[in-house]
């Protein structure tokens, strides 16, 4: 196998995000992850909709396609059945994907076909400037929203895991570090991998994450998970997730009685998603907003169905070309 | 008893079965139309459904029919008026009425036609035929439904009698047109082998039904149809769906690629799909996507991966593809939309035909937006149309919208299964790894032809990025300088009309040296060329083209427009392809005929309108 450099995976093309935008961050783990999974980027295609984040493609050395709004998925979905062998990719962002694109997601997701989706959650339309999304907190004040929304959000992990989802994941657009990984397992993963980046928009949505991703508060907002790991953050890593009857529940090690044992232990590959739904929806209030792979279970993906379903009707039936086949039919001969 | 009858030579005939939609009239109607095609004679075939699919036992909206002209040669329509109609029920006698001949034979069950059931109908009188003015036809009445239950006494309950009615009225027709029922004893045998116990009944019912005309001491007519030698080899009946899916498996196995389709089900469209599903040992790749807008984005995405691709569709998922297909259009990626077009706006009448989608595909996206538009001619046609479709979207990156019909995809005729060798090849532009040494760009193209090089995913060196920004000419990236976009729509539109120079030249039929010349386009071609040739037995004289490619348009479409003094533009709108010509031809005035009922020109009527230009 070849070995790739970040570098490798680097267009000419300057990149024109604004100054600070958290995109920039998911490309540079993009072009890493890229290098760790050792796919040569020919046989990568990044595929996008419309928006600040579906300008992805044009800054990667792949095969790439930027199409039209919400549609990249279904895009995405045919590039992949039609040749399994690429590593497809769709970056998207919270409007292209979850308003436009809503439907062709959830049934991407529902299918389980083999592509990585990447979706950029800034809450926010930034490249129409600055109307509410999808994702937007009810009461959100926006130019399209001037007195506050009167909707409710979309969370991104009830959509997906709501459509049967069996990869999702969630990255800060800042933490080149950590985010690489992900990705790399989000590629590795066979199926649809829904990898959430929590994503500042620094025109119209600045700040928005702040709360829990700032460096003072990191620790005690959000929470790492592993599979296999217990569950366990804050700045001594000593307050754990523990089960509270129906819900979940943060606690302090050797507070209230409570110990270490009871701490829950991640299984990202359990089939039943409802632990999954509910890690995947602490939002950093009570509980600590999940980030990792929260839930990674295996299936049979719509790709490979399609090529196997193929090869067992050829083992059954001899006709190869058309000539063959329609001669096998209800035929009369005229001599 | 059978020398009692008269027999009628002809040279055409129109058979109509017609019944309750649960009736199974398509079924014998098919059964029927095999059987003639197997023993020689032309056929063309029409099903006509109603919108419901189960509509309230014997009401008018709930009657199905299947229509069918035979002949020894040149049939090219299902035929205006039934010679025979098979009316299962009162409602069908009712709806098909205005489609008889005068001295036709109609076949009813008299068993159906009770008190209720002529109220259903909403007779209000006990005599239908009289009410509905049918004074010379020649009536067949047979209690049915109770031969059906005397015959089957023993062997299958009442149910199952009910159920043959169908078959039972097969053979009779069988008897009253002199054909052996060992082909439908074939054919049913063939439907029914993993049900014996319905087999053996049909087949009780069919010797029933023909031993039954052959007793009746009835003096109706029966019929002898000749045929005549035709094109040696091996031949099968086709709708012009199934001719499409299979013209688009010819071009893959041609262009050596893997066919992909993308596909939400739609009437009349549907059946291109479950076709090329079913085609698995072929290889074929097809997605039931989640709407109509994922049926194109799949396929562009297959396109973009190196597939043949196409997505079918008919007037409002057309509308719902529109801003795919002009990314197609931009990105240049071969694609083929079929639309089998059906009566709209909107909803419409989807189970019936019309021309209405021609402005759509032509103009019906947002910018300067190109795309090849081409019409299939009948359902046979739809195979070299599908194939041709392929070929330009294949060799000229470019997005081809094909318009089929709900009449021609839904009619059948017999088909001369094709020896691909006959075709011609489909060579795409492939990039050739020499050009990585040339300064190659994704739009790069050829001088000649204006088309772009394919380099599909997955070759090395090849990385490109393609979209729906406008690009750079000369380096593919983006771009919004007002010069090069002026360019770019130049040299997409270009492109397009560049590919009339590997176009077919129009052909003109008929008499060449008349002053009227009747033009048509797309699935009316066997109505006009009947009515033609109808209009030329009169002894008058008048030219015909018929036109598949649009746009663009064969090369010498403007000369032979301009040559005649007096052109009729005939079509199923209200003057879309006519308005089309005017715009392309500056001066060129045709005179038009336009229907818009959803259902098949009457030839006679057609006839009669171009003798009108004629003497004018």
């Amino acid at each position: 196998m070849n070995t790739y450099e970040a570098k490798d995976f680097k267009s000419s093309q300057l990149v024109r995000w604004c100054p600070g935008c958290g995109d920039y961050g998911v490309l540079s783990s993009l072009h890493k992850a890229m290098a760790t999974l050792g796919v040569a980027p020919h046989n990568t295609a990044v595929i996008s909709g419309i928006g600040c984040s579906s300008r992805l493609p044009y800054y990667m050395n792949t095969y790439g396609f930027h199409t039209i709004h919400g549609r990249g998925a279904a895009i995405a979905t045919g590039a992949k059945v039609a040749n399994p062998k690429l590593s497809v990719w769709l970056a998207t962002g919270d409007g292209d994907c979850l308003a436009i694109g809503g439907n062709h997601f959830i049934h991407a997701v529902r299918r389980n076909v083999d592509i990585n989706i990447l979706l950029m959650n800034n809450k926010i339309y930034g490249l129409t400037k600055g109307q509410y999304s999808p994702t937007s907190a009810r009461g959100f004040v926006s130019k399209s929203s001037p007195y506050g929304t009167v909707e409710d959000p979309f969370r991104p992990a009830e959509l997906a895991i709501g459509a049967r989802g069996k990869f999702f994941a969630r990255i800060i657009d800042t933490d080149v570090k950590n985010a690489p990984d992900i990705l790399v397992a989000a590629a590795k993963h066979k199926g649809t991998s829904v990898t959430e980046v929590i994503l500042n928009c620094v025109i119209f949505n600045d700040g928005i994450n702040e709360s829990i991703i700032h460096r003072d508060v990191r620790a005690d907002k959000t929470i790492t998970l592993k599979h296999g790991e217990k569950m366990l953050f804050g700045k001594d890593n000593n307050r754990g997730i523990v089960q509270d009857g129906f819900n979940l529940k943060a606690v302090t090690i050797g507070e209230g009685g409570h110990t270490l044992d009871k701490v829950l232990v991640h299984d990202a590959k359990t089939i039943d998603p409802t632990l999954h739904l509910k890690l995947a929806l602490m939002d950093g209030g009570e509980l600590p907003v999940a980030l990792g792979i929260i839930r990674d279970v295996e299936a049979p993906t719509y790709d490979a169905e399609v090529e196997k379903q193929i090869a067992d009707v050829q083992a059954k039936k001899p006709s190869r070309t058309l000539r063959d086949y329609l001669l096998t039919l209800d035929t009369w001969e005229v001599k | 008893m059978a020398q009692e009858t008269k027999i009628r030579e002809l040279d055409r005939v129109v058979v109509r079965f017609s019944g309750d939609s649960g009736d199974g009239m398509q079924l014998v109607g098919t059964m029927f139309s095999n059987l003639s095609a197997e023993l020689g004679n032309e056929i063309i075939t029409f099903p006509d459904y109603p919108a419901e699919i189960r509509a309230p036992h014997g009401t008018l909206s709930g009657v199905s029919g299947f229509q069918m002209q035979l002949g020894a040669k040149e049939v090219f329509t299902p035929g205006d008026k039934a010679d025979v109609l098979i009316a299962m029920n009162p409602a069908a006698l009712k709806v098909n009425a205005q489609f008889l001949k005068k001295d036709s034979v109609v076949i009813i069950d008299t068993d159906s036609f009770a008190k209720e059931d002529l109220e259903k109908a909403l007779f209000t009188t006990d005599d239908p035929f009289k009410e509905l003015g049918l004074h010379s036809v020649q009536v067949v009445a047979a209690s049915i439904t109770q031969m059906c239950k005397d015959c089957l006494e023993g062997i299958a309950d009442n149910k199952q009698a009910l159920k043959n009615r169908n078959i039972f009225a097969l053979g009779l027709v069988c008897w009253l047109f002199n054909r052996p029922i060992e082909i439908v004893e074939k054919l049913l045998s063939e439907k029914f082998k993993k049900k014996p116990d319905a087999l053996k009944a049909s087949l009780a019912v069919l010797q029933a039904g023909f031993n039954y005309g052959h007793n009746i001491h009835a003096s109706v007519s029966t019929y002898r149809i000749e045929t005549t030698p035709q094109k040696k080899g091996f031949y099968i009946d086709v709708n012009g769906n199934k001719a499409t899916a299979y013209g688009l498996i010819a071009a893959a196995e041609k262009a050596g690629l893997q066919l992909f389709l993308g596909s939400y089900p739609i009437t009349p469209a549907t059946d291109v799909m479950h076709e090329l599903t079913a085609r698995k040992e072929l290889g074929v790749k097809v997605m039931q996507t989640e709407d109509e807008i994922a049926g194109i984005c799949t396929a562009i995405g297959a396109a973009f991966a190196g597939s043949l691709a196409a997505t079918n569709t008919s007037g409002p998922g057309l509308a719902l593809k529109s801003e795919a297909i002009g990314l197609a259009v931009i990105a240049e990626i071969p694609l083929v939309i079929v639309d089998v077009q059906r009566a709209g706006p909107s909803t419409g009448m989807p189970t019936k035909s019309e021309q209405t989608d021609l402005l759509q595909a032509l103009y019906g996206r947002n910018g300067e937006s190109p795309a090849v538009v081409m019409a299939a001619l009948s359902p046979t046609d739809c195979f070299d149309s599908a194939y041709w479709a392929a070929k330009i979207a294949l060799e000229h990156l470019t997005p081809v919208i094909l318009l089929t019909d709900g009449y021609i995809a839904n009619g059948s005729s017999a088909w001369h299964i094709p020896d691909l060798a006959e075709y011609p090849d489909i060579k795409p532009p492939y990039v050739k790894p020499e050009q990585l040494a040339q300064n190659w760009q994704a739009y790069t193209r050829n001088a000649k032809t204006d088309v772009r090089y394919w380099a599909i995913p997955g070759t090395e060196g090849f990385m490109h990025r393609i979209g729906g920004l406008e690009k750079d000419y000369d380096k593919g990236s983006i771009s919004t300088d007002p010069d090069n976009h002026q360019k770019m729509v130049q040299v997409r539109q270009a492109k397009v009309d560049k590919i009339a120079d590997v176009l077919p030249l129009q052909e003109v039929l008929g008499d060449k040296d008349a002053d009227t010349l009747v033009v048509g386009w797309g699935g009316t071609c066997g109505h006009l060329s009947e009515a033609v040739a109808d209009v030329r037995k009169t002894g008058k004289k008048v030219a015909f083209t018929h036109f598949r490619y649009i746009n663009p348009l064969p090369k010498n479409a403007e000369e032979i427009l301009r040559k005649y003094k007096k052109v009729l533009v005939i079509e199923q709108n209200l003057g879309q392809f006519a308005g089309y010509l005017r715009s392309k031809i500056g001066g060129f005035n045709p005179y038009q005929f336009n229907r818009v009922k959803g259902q098949p020109f009457i030839v006679a009527r057609l006839v009669e309108e171009i003798i009108k230009i004629i003497e004018k």
